[in-house]
């Protein structure tokens, strides 16, 4: 119960966050995206200000032996840069230049109840989950590769 | 060049990277919301509630927002075929790539992870070029 209040809490802040950064404004991330256009600075002001954070923070965090609400840290566990991880950063630049939306901003952008942003949040959602039988399909197509 | 919401930016900003070292600090977990929807969809493992609570806190928090300071500013940038092909395209990329703007780009910088690294700065470079084409060569 309290890792669910702490999670609805977490999500909350990062909403709010959201907002008032207007990142879930797609206008404001295209004219960051834009540099050959009326270049708009903001999105690096927000990113930057929130890996200022996290780069302080996530060490000081990680020095404790466990979190607070559970027993151990789970972090990721793959390290390597593959072609998986290019080639799956590289679609979602593309969608991302495309809609000016990623996955937090979209999901947040909910709350505004627009129809547009329920059909990109809609077809991210079969994105989602289609793409592990297009990865296969691909390593079938492939040799087998030693990537994990 | 656009005026830039310095004080917005900074705060909100700032706020991303609390509600991150929170979770960690609380969860242990890394705040990646492709990851945390994905686990939304495949929801069979216990002890996994953590992620439909984000979820409805995210949410939560712009409907907060919209409480108190009014509408969201949103003014979409695609419509219709072009928003679907979008959609699919972030959903597939941030699903092969485990990760998106928050997971690799707020999270996996702030861990100093080098695979989170090289995924940000590729992500920001293809959707640099995208909007540089769609917007000036084929406009």
């Amino acid at each position: 119960m309290k890792t669910i209040l702490a999670s609805l809490c977490c999500g909350i802040i990062f909403g709010l966050g959201l907002s008032i950064s207007e990142m879930i404004n797609p206008a404001r991330v295209i004219g960051f995206l834009d540099i050959a256009g009326q270049w708009d600075i903001t999105l690096l002001l927000v990113m930057g200000s929130a890996v200022f954070v996290t780069l302080i923070g996530f060490p000081l965090v990680l020095k404790q032996p466990h979190p607070l609400l559970s027993e151990k840290f789970s972090l990721p566990t793959k390290s390597n840069i593959d072609m998986e991880l290019l080639s799956g950063a590289s679609l979602f630049g593309i969608g991302w230049g495309l809609a000016g939306l990623c996955p937090g901003p979209a999901v947040a952008a909910l709350a505004s109840l627009s129809p547009s942003v329920m059909l990109f949040v809609a077809a991210m959602l079969v994105g989602l989950y289609i793409a592990p039988m297009i990865e296969n399909t691909l390593v079938k197509i492939k040799k087998p590769s030693t990537a994990a | 060049m656009v005026e830039p919401d310095v004080v917005g930016g900074l705060v909100g900003g700032a706020l991303i990277g609390l509600a991150s070292v929170l979770m960690l600090l609380l969860l242990g977990r890394i705040t990646g919301i492709s990851g945390i929807i994905t686990g939304f969809i495949n929801w069979n493992t216990e002890g996994s509630h953590w992620r439909p609570a984000f979820i409805v806190g995210l949410i939560g928090g712009a409907v907060l927002y919209q409480i108190f300071s009014g509408p969201l500013p949103i003014e979409m940038q695609a419509e219709g075929p072009m928003l679907v092909l979008a959609g699919l395209l972030v959903g597939i990329g941030t699903r092969l790539g485990s990760g998106c703007t928050s997971g690799h780009g707020v999270c996996g910088i702030g861990r100093r992870s080098p695979r989170s690294l090289a995924a940000t700065v590729t992500f920001m470079a293809v959707a640099l070029i995208t909007v540089f084409v769609t917007r000036h060569l084929l406009s």
